[in-house]
């Protein structure tokens, strides 16, 4: 049963279908993070990749920059309550970076200059939405929103398009990331409202 | 609803870091407007009576919902202000002038009004009494209210950890609980209150308004409790300036810990 709060009746954020339960429609593009924001000399950048079965393959700046990148629209959904619609980027389908593996990941750790980390399925990485972004609103990624590359994964929760990433762990077993360690929802879907443990 | 007033709102299981909680979901939780009070024009301080509530950790935030009549909601986060206490706690809200919620919060809710929160959230950014190394807190503007939560607890539990805090406003009439940090300077030799003014401050400041500085910030210090842990908060702008002032003086990225409030 709800619980009504006298006298409020704000209604500012329009009934839009492209806005999942509990979010509120910004136009700004707020940051977040837990620490200090790190800054990676392009010329000293690697992605890390490795698999199940112990193959590792590192990507530097230019190799990332000579793999096939598109221009995408995607909407942005934050725990902490904010969406922000129609957000543009560029850059690489992680299916590309993660080639024709064969091996039996299920899941990925991804990591993050700086120490972050977020855990994922594989299906989440590989079914055409995920990317690892350089480029917002046509122009190089700002540090301050995770440049010079972020994992940018649309359909789940934003803290799970880790910031400054510098590593795909592909696992068997799923296991905990930085905030899904600390209650935060394992999966992360806005549609469900799967922001806590639990939920 | 009733019946779930009873459950502990969160179990902590011996061996893991504090803040982890159970697999259980986190409850909506029915709460009422005991009290309130302004801390500056557009900043209020609500207290919730909240039953069933039994602790949280300091810098640890609620999520708020506001349901009105024709079943709209509303939900926001907002730090706790409060020390743990069963069933109650508080938080500041700053009036934000195109907000949806804030206004609500600071200008309409009466004692009595209602709403439901659930919480405690978050587990990285908090102060607990089991920490025992020297603390710096560096607040912008309404990033104080986690940090006056952590101050609140050092001296609820009398821990003797000595803490600083560079509290960073625009003005003195700015400034969130002046009286109680004036207090709790004067009356803990190991907290150190330095409230320091961007755009104008008193007239007998020894320092001129501004924004922070290298020669704000304190050097880490290395003692037998550990090297100096930071915590920043406020507007991201802010937070992006204070942590690479603290890096240039020295601090490690590893021991500070940011949280950001704002749009940009």
């Amino acid at each position: 049963m709800a619980v009504f709060s006298r006298g409020f009746g704000g209604n500012r954020t329009p009934s839009d279908p492209r806005i999942p339960p509990g979010q509120y429609l910004t136009e700004d593009f707020p940051v977040l993070s837990a620490g200090p924001t790190p800054h990676v000399d392009l010329a000293d950048w690697t992605l890390d990749i490795s698999d199940v079965d112990g193959h590792r393959n590192t990507l530097s700046w230019d190799q990332l920059m000579d793999l096939p990148s598109e221009e995408f629209t995607a909407d942005l959904h934050c725990v902490t309550k904010w969406t922000k619609l129609g957000t543009m980027w560029r850059g690489v389908p992680v299916e590309t970076l993660l080639g024709g593996t064969q091996s039996d990941a299920e899941y990925a750790m991804i990591h993050s200059y700086g120490g972050y980390t977020t855990n994922l399925p594989i299906d989440d990485l590989l079914l055409g939405n995920a990317w690892v972004v350089f480029e917002y609103d046509g122009a190089a990624l700002a540090p301050v929103h995770g440049g010079p590359a972020r994992l940018l994964v649309p359909h789940l929760y934003l803290w799970k398009s880790a910031k400054w990433i510098n590593g795909i762990e592909l696992r068997r077993q799923d296991k905990l990331g930085f905030w899904e360690g600390f209650g935060y929802h394992a999966y992360g879907d806005p549609w469900r409202e799967q922001r806590y443990e639990g939920d | 609803m009733k019946a779930t007033d009873d459950i502990p709102q969160a179990e902590q299981i011996a061996d893991t870091p504090p803040g982890i909680l159970t697999a259980r979901p986190i409850q909506w939780r029915r709460a009422k407007l005991h009290d309130s009070r302004m801390e500056t024009r557009t900043a209020r301080t609500l207290v919730f009576d909240v039953p069933g509530w039994t602790e949280h950790r300091a810098g640890q935030h609620v999520d708020i919902k506001l349901t009105a009549e024709n079943g709209y909601t509303a939900q926001r986060s907002y730090s706790i202000a409060s020390a743990s206490a069963p069933g109650r706690l508080e938080i500041t809200v700053q009036a934000i002038s195109d907000g949806e919620v804030s206004p609500y919060l600071v200008e309409t809710m009466a004692p009595g009004d209602e709403l439901e929160l659930r919480g405690p959230i978050g587990g990285w950014f908090q102060w607990t009494e089991q920490l025992t190394e020297p603390i710096l807190l560096i607040g912008g503007g309404s990033g104080i209210v986690p940090l006056m939560a952590m101050l609140r607890e050092r001296i609820r539990v009398d821990s003797n950890a000595p803490f600083r805090l560079l509290y960073v406003a625009r003005t003195p009439d700015h400034i969130f609980y002046a009286n109680e940090l004036y207090s709790i300077g004067q009356s803990n030799s190991d907290v150190i209150i330095d409230r320091l003014y961007s755009r104008a401050g008193l007239p007998d400041d020894p320092r001129t308004p501004g924004r922070l500085g290298l020669e704000d910030i304190p050097r880490p210090t290395f003692g037998e409790t550990g090297s100096t842990r930071v915590y920043v908060c406020g507007p991201s702008g802010f937070v992006e300036g204070a942590t690479q002032l603290l890096q240039s003086g020295g601090h490690q990225p590893t021991a500070i810990r940011t949280e950001r409030f704002g749009p940009t």
